[in-house]
């Protein structure tokens, strides 16, 4: 289908961005890659009245690197970062992601901060970006401040980000050399958004660890107990069962039927294996 | 209206478009370059793939309005590309192509795909192509004329 009509808008600062988005009675969107809000928009779930172009903006389309943190332009693509254009905090988690978000076509378009911002409950960035203890920085009228990404989405397509609010960027803490982690992303078909999605992350030498799951119906969930068990490294299969059982159970606002049980806690195994084998 | 300007198949335009309009449907409607494929219409069947600064995009999520100072190719604009010599050659000897509705969108991938270096295997080859539906599922064709094709390019390249 074809989208409903609206107006568009390519400034050429954020604070022109800004001010545009500041425009009383217009229902107005941030669009940078929009490959996920034009899909919506051509199937008439979305219908702004004005969109707001921010793939160009300068300084957002790159990632710099500073002592401890890498610091990511929202409108970094999947594609830079498969190819590893840039500096890598993650040890190669968040290129190994990249590469299985959609596919090539989409992914030389869609940028990191949008696939955080839209929230999708299936989408990769909101997970991994929670596991490595990313920061998202909102940039608005009232200034600039920052929100842990664990907290950044609330709920199904639903964020920190207020009316007239623009991530501008994502700092991501660099992990240590010895740092290691898992990613399972289950899917019927290599591209599809997730049936099932975890991260783990374990950096013995910065003293943490974090285990969260995706594509739950709801935002990401850091599984605890999985979490805890993970930093002491090397699991027995039943201890880390029970773990897992346990994050499950205590997620109470969600709703897996067993299909997805056993995929959610089959992804989290998997996951927390992979993020305390021995380096190779 | 949107005034743009913008580079395609290697000729210079400039154009007033409505923000609604798709590059697909300006590729389509407008220059009647209709290699341009629509399926799904929403980024999933791979049919409308184009280059958009020398790297595949989806023609039907990509507005119009915001291809201002980018370089488009479709299909037609890559008839003397050497990649797409190769693919030609061996999707027509191969009978990679059934219905035709995925092919051109299959041979920007796979161009690509071979461009990067990801044309190694027939698994490379598979994961490469799952943004690109064929609803014959002439896979099997497909794949077997990319991994001939990516052995050709890589011929002449060490040839030259």
């Amino acid at each position: 289908m074809k989208p409903a009509a609206f107006d568009y808008a390519r400034p050429r600062s954020l604070s022109e961005a800004l001010e545009l988005l500041a425009r009383p009675n217009v229902d107005a969107r941030v669009i940078a890659g929009g490959q996920s809000l034009v899909a919506m928009m051509n199937l008439r779930v979305a219908s702004p009245g004005l969109l707001v172009d921010i793939a160009r903006l300068p300084d957002l389309g790159s990632a710099t690197e500073e002592d401890s943190t890498v610091f990511y332009g929202a409108c970094v693509t999947h594609a830079m970062i498969e190819d590893r254009i840039g500096p890598d905090p993650s040890n190669g988690l968040m290129p190994k992601v990249a590469e299985t978000l959609a596919y090539r076509a989409v992914r030389n378009r869609g940028t990191i901060g949008g696939s955080l911002a839209l929230a999708d409950p299936a989408a990769e960035w909101p997970c991994v970006l929670a596991a490595l203890d990313a920061t998202a920085i909102i940039e608005g009228w009232n200034g600039k401040k920052a929100v842990a990404c664990r907290d950044f989405v609330t709920g199904i397509y639903e964020t920190r980000l207020a009316a007239g609010e623009i991530l501008t960027a994502i700092w991501v803490p660099k992990l240590s050399p010895e740092a290691r982690w898992g990613y399972v992303k289950l899917a019927r078909k290599s591209g599809e958004f997730a049936l099932s999605l975890v991260v783990a992350v374990r950096d013995p030498a910065r003293g943490y660890a974090r285990v969260v799951l995706g594509a739950t119906d709801g935002p990401p969930l850091i599984l605890e107990a999985t979490s805890r068990l993970c930093g002491r490294g090397r699991a027995e299969p039943a201890a880390a069962r029970e773990a897992v059982a346990a994050d499950l159970a205590r997620a109470a606002d969600r709703q897996f039927d067993a299909f997805r049980h056993s995929l959610h806690a089959t992804a989290a195994l998997r996951a927390l294996t992979q993020a305390t084998e021995a380096a190779a | 209206m949107t005034a743009i300007r913008f580079r395609l198949n290697d000729a210079d335009f400039a154009e007033d478009v409505a923000p609604r309009l798709s590059l697909a449907d300006l590729l389509r409607e407008r220059h009647n370059l209709t290699a341009t494929h629509l399926g799904c219409e929403h980024g999933v069947c791979g049919a409308c793939t184009v280059l958009v600064d020398g790297m595949p995009a989806r023609a039907c999520l990509m507005l119009a309005a915001a291809c201002d100072d980018r370089q488009i190719h479709s299909l037609e604009g890559l008839r003397d590309d050497p990649v797409i010599a190769a693919l030609r050659d061996s999707f027509h000897r191969r009978h990679a192509v059934q219905c035709g509705f995925c092919t051109p969108g299959m041979l920007i991938s796979a161009r690509d795909l071979i461009q990067r270096g990801r044309a190694g295997s027939e698994a490379e080859i598979r994961a490469g192509l799952a943004g690109n539906l064929c609803r014959c599922t002439g896979y099997t064709n497909i794949v077997s004329a990319i991994a001939e094709a990516a052995q050709t390019v890589a011929a002449q390249g060490k040839a030259a």
